[in-house]
């Protein structure tokens, strides 16, 4: 590559040289017949060359835009692994179609009569100051065409960000700076509550579950992957700790903004597991990536996670394995209220209880297990 | 063009002699009331900060192509942004992004394009003396240049300039925590935009007050040449959009310095919970685009002007469609303030909204699309003449049509929901409004140095100078295409951590290299620039055989652009190669009744008329 790029360069500066030479010997020489001296705008006897250079700049343009298009498509829109991402996909190709056929047929147009209506001193430009019809018909037909990419666009937007269906799987994702946070409703399939000021990383708490609400004591949640089922709705509720951040799931045609104070949501169908897609790509190591794209400082091209979409049988027996955050955080009991305390410790292994408990929780705990 | 109502003119007092009064070189050279002098304190401001600007994308260009490379040899100009291994700063990557984009959106296509073309064009064209208002143009100049050496001082801060992107979203511009540049280099930024808005704005109440009132006899409204048309649409985007930005960037300066929470609710950072609730980053981000998506047109309409009058002169040809090009720049005109929110599909926002945007999107793509159509026919039948500026025009037409077709796919909310912030973008906007505006700022220079400076520019250095530029903003822009549809998120110091951004790293290196070549292609301009400048081959007073009034002036003008009376206007601006008559060119300020040849019917009614013009009487208590 290095070498072909080195080749091109010198090739390139020679051919710039021999250019200029040309150039100021005919310039030179053009000089001469000039007649009148107050014309200096006059054209010099580089216009033939610059018209012809619009001409083959473009002939080459267009051989060099083709081949590289080709060449490079494998590495396009990588392979829509979501529903509506197919449904996006298909309009982005059409879009891409017309407006290729525009760029090729406008530009053409654009060099080609640079090139023919180069200046000569036998003829005299046409005075043709305005059509009326033709105003029309380039203000009708871009106008129809926008209109029926409008009309399609709105219908896939609207379908995208239609309410998620009843039954779609619920998953909670918080950026911060600079990574993902994942949580889950657990056997409930019910959301604790939680509060930002609630938020404490040290304790081990940094969603800032509520753990007045007793529907956070099974809430668990992951900070390397997030797990979901194939062939299922499922819901992403989008939240930010800090800065803006956003979600963005390259294979799932998924973007939306986490934004600190106002939750949004974006939900899909993923209809290709992992495992299929590896095989599929006839590579092992593949998988499903998270990135951010709204800027968050520093290691905002760091905050990568890893998305694995399991067969829903997988995707039930993985939930089962995951432990609740209070489990993994047994100190987190003392912000339990003492009513609450019996619901709480069904969560907590009994060998991790704090040694100071008092003794009327450990034995509900023992009761318990 | 058929009869106008010249009722309405009113015009300028008319001295009938050049005012000679010793001027000391503070009050001829720095703070000089000459619009003239105004607009090459523009440019020259502007060519210094777009040098600046272009090295900064070098820079990142490097890292992205070479992330492994040793940096060491930038140490002498980075100092610490290149730490011990040779590596640049991630830090100070974010705000060379930053940078790069406030000084060539603001510094140097809103000021350097704008200020320049509007103050030396605006009264040359229109037949006046100077601006309404010499005292508030001067102001506005050095308002812009107060902003520029706070921009620029912040570059040497300890923790860097402002680093949160150009659109300074908060949270993280408002937080120091949350991100170095976000302490005193975001103060600086802000004020310094706060001072620019100050300083734009000045200039466009200027100009559209000039345009308004100080045109000379004859030259009604539909004998503007399309330069003033887009100047006067461009002061009244700016008139209307700059004041919300500075309300956006005040409210964020109140959020963080006093403890407001406009734009801050439940954040927890660094440990620690902040008292802010209620406020909406989303709110920023309205009050943001508000003026963020008028801005390119701020930046492009002048732009067609400028393009319009050099293709029109060099095809030797009338525009194609007049009328039509002022009424698509109207209805852009018009369509820029309710389209900003396509640029927060994906934000979170009402899906409904989202909706309505798209729609009033689409709709902007088909006056521009007209433009565009205009422009090409102007070229048929041309007989071309490819001067610098000529070429420089045409590769402006040409980006304008490939990087706004992009455009179509971004509007489309369904469709953006996938490109949004990746390269596909970055290389949309670069083309549609970056190298184009860029383009026919050069195309201007070029076009207009004569005026500026009384001597030519050298063409074959322009000729190398374009050949180089645009084959490599081409090399730049197409691949980095490719790189978006692959969904390579922007801003990104590298994107080696994501197995499904791993690739393309050839055509990163091919997109470094033609941005370094094109960086580096401008010093020829430069060089170019200065050096006609004292040694050029010296002009003569209408070298273009242009129809427009400033080619009506001595070449050596001085204050006040016409020693004698200022010419009257009869027809308009696009005389070209009419029919009958003699030369390929007809200046404004031929009367009819001196072509009857040439005239066409109506034309030849108007002959009477020629004398009402001529007598009317001005207020000469307005001042010069």
């Amino acid at each position: 590559m290095i070498y072909i790029i080195a080749i091109l360069t010198i090739l390139f500066v020679v051919l710039t040289f021999k250019v200029i030479s040309q150039t100021r010997k005919i310039i030179n020489k053009n000089k001469a017949a000039e007649s009148d001296p107050s014309y200096q705008g006059a054209p010099d006897s580089a216009n033939n060359i610059n018209a012809a250079g619009l001409l083959i700049f473009w002939i080459l343009a267009v051989i060099a835009t083709t081949w590289s298009y080709i060449h490079y498509s494998q590495y396009f829109l990588p392979e829509a692994s979501s529903v509506h991402g197919r449904q996006t996909d298909f309009w982005f190709w059409v879009s891409m179609a017309i407006i290729t056929v525009a760029f090729f047929l406008v530009n053409s147009f654009l060099f080609v009569f640079s090139y023919l209506y180069r200046h000569s001193g036998k003829r005299k430009a046409a005075f043709y100051t305005h059509n009326n019809t033709l105003e029309v018909v380039w203000t009708t037909v871009p106008a129809v065409v926008m209109t029926g990419l409008v009309l399609s666009g709105l219908v896939v937007w609207s379908e995208i960000t239609s309410d998620a269906p009843e039954d779609a799987e619920v998953i909670e994702i918080t950026g911060r700076q600079f990574a993902w946070m994942v949580r889950y409703s657990g056997e409930d399939g019910e959301f604790g509550k939680s509060n930002y000021k609630l938020m404490n990383d040290g304790e081990g708490n940094p969603l800032g579950l509520d753990f007045t609400d007793p529907n956070s004591y099974d809430d668990f949640y992951n900070s390397t992957e997030l797990h979901i089922p194939k062939g299922k709705p499922v819901l992403l509720k989008i939240k930010a700790r800090d800065v803006l951040h956003s979600v963005f799931i390259p294979h799932m045609r998924v973007k939306m903004d986490a934004v600190p104070g106002m939750p949004t949501k974006f939900w899909f169908i993923a209809d290709k597991s992992t495992d299929e897609m590896k095989a599929a790509l006839g590579d092992s190591e593949f998988d499903y990536e998270i990135a951010c794209t709204e800027i968050c400082g520093k290691s905002h091209f760091g905050m990568r996670m890893v998305l694995k979409v399991d067969e829903p049988e997988d995707y039930a027996k993985w939930k089962r394995e995951q432990k609740p955050i209070l489990t993994l955080n047994p100190d987190l009991l003392v912000h339990v209220p003492e009513k609450l305390k019996a619901r709480a410790l069904r969560y907590i292994e009994a060998d991790a209880l704090p040694a100071a408990n008092d003794s009327t929780a450990v034995a509900a705990a023992v009761e318990i297990n | 063009m058929a009869a106008h109502s010249l009722a309405e003119e009113h015009g300028h007092a008319e001295h009938g002699h050049e005012e000679h009064h010793e001027q000391g070189f503070f009050s001829k050279y720095v703070f000089s009331l000459d619009h003239k002098t105004i607009a090459k304190q523009y440019l020259i401001s502007g060519i210094l900060w777009a040098v600046l600007g272009g090295l900064m994308s070098v820079i990142f260009r490097l890292q992205l192509a070479f992330p492994d490379m040793d940096m060491t040899f930038l140490k002498p100009f980075l100092g610490h942004w290149i730490n011990e291994s040779g590596k640049l700063d991630n830090n100070f990557y974010l705000a060379l992004v930053t940078m790069h984009g406030t000084i060539m959106v603001f510094f140097v296509l809103t000021a350097g394009l704008s200020g320049t073309f509007s103050n030396l064009l605006i009264p040359l064209q229109i037949g006046a003396r100077d601006m309404a208002s010499g005292f508030m143009n001067m102001i506005s100049y050095w308002l812009f240049f107060i902003a520029g050496v706070l921009m620029f001082i912040s570059l040497f801060l300890p923790h860097g300039p402002a680093g949160g992107g150009w659109v300074i979203y908060p949270p993280l511009s408002a937080l120091e925590e949350a991100n170095p540049g976000s302490g005193t280099g975001m103060t600086l930024w802000l004020v310094a935009m706060a001072i620019f808005i100050a300083s734009s704005l000045l200039g466009s109440i200027n100009y559209v007050t000039t345009t308004l009132n100080l045109r000379t006899k004859g030259m009604s409204m539909s004998k503007l040449p399309l330069t003033i048309w887009s100047f006067l649409f461009t002061a009244v985007l700016g008139i209307l959009s700059f004041p919300v930005l500075f309300s956006a960037a005040l409210l964020l300066i109140f959020d963080r310095s006093f403890g407001t929470s406009f734009y801050l609710s439940d954040i927890y950072i660094q440990g620690q919970a902040l008292p802010n609730q209620g406020g909406s980053p989303i709110l920023f981000q309205h009050l943001f685009w508000f003026l963020g998506h008028p801005e390119v047109y701020i930046v492009i309409l002048p732009a067609f002007g400028i393009t319009s009058e050099i293709i029109s002169t060099n095809s030797r040809k009338p525009i194609f469609g007049y009328k039509a090009m002022i009424l698509s720049m109207l209805g852009i005109m018009v369509l820029a303030f309710i389209v900003w929110a396509h640029h927060m599909f994906v934000t979170g926002m009402n899906p409904f909204l989202g909706s309505i945007f798209m729609l009033l999107t689409l709709i902007i793509a088909v006056p521009s699309a007209v433009k565009g159509f205009n422009y090409i026919t102007t070229l048929w039948r041309g007989n071309l003449i490819f001067t610098p500026a000529m070429l420089f025009a045409i590769g402006m037409v040409s980006f304008f049509v490939s990087g706004g077709l992009t455009g179509i796919i971004l509007g489309n909310a369904a469709l953006d929901i996938q490109l949004h912030d990746t390269y596909f973008v970055v290389a949309h906007f670069h083309l549609v409004m970056g190298s184009a505006a860029f383009f026919s700022m050069i195309a201007g220079v070029y076009h207009w140095f004569p005026k500026m400076y009384g001597r030519m520019m050298n063409s074959t250095l322009g000729y190398i100078h374009f050949w180089i530029s645009f084959i490599g903003v081409y090399m730049v822009f197409i691949p980095m295409h490719y790189i978006g549809i692959a969904g390579f998120p922007r801003r990104y110091y590298q994107w080696s951590g994501f197995k499904v951004f791993d690739t393309f790293a050839d055509l990163n290196i091919v997109i470094t290299i033609a941005a370094a070549i094109t960086v580096f292609a401008q010093f020829i301009f430069i060089y170019n620039f200065f050096y006609s400048m004292f040694k050029g081959k010296k002009a003569s007073a209408n070298p273009w055989k242009s129809n427009t009034l400033e080619w009506t002036t001595p070449v050596d003008l001085g204050h006040g652009n016409w020693p004698g009376e200022i010419p009257t206007v009869y027809r308009w601006p696009y005389d070209y190669s009419k029919p009958g008559a003699p030369d390929d060119f007809i200046p404004q300020n031929v009367p009819f009744s001196a072509t009857p040849e040439s005239n066409t019917p109506e034309e030849n009614e108007l002959i009477a008329k020629e004398k009402e013009i001529e007598n009317i009487k001005y207020d000469h208590s307005i001042p010069d």
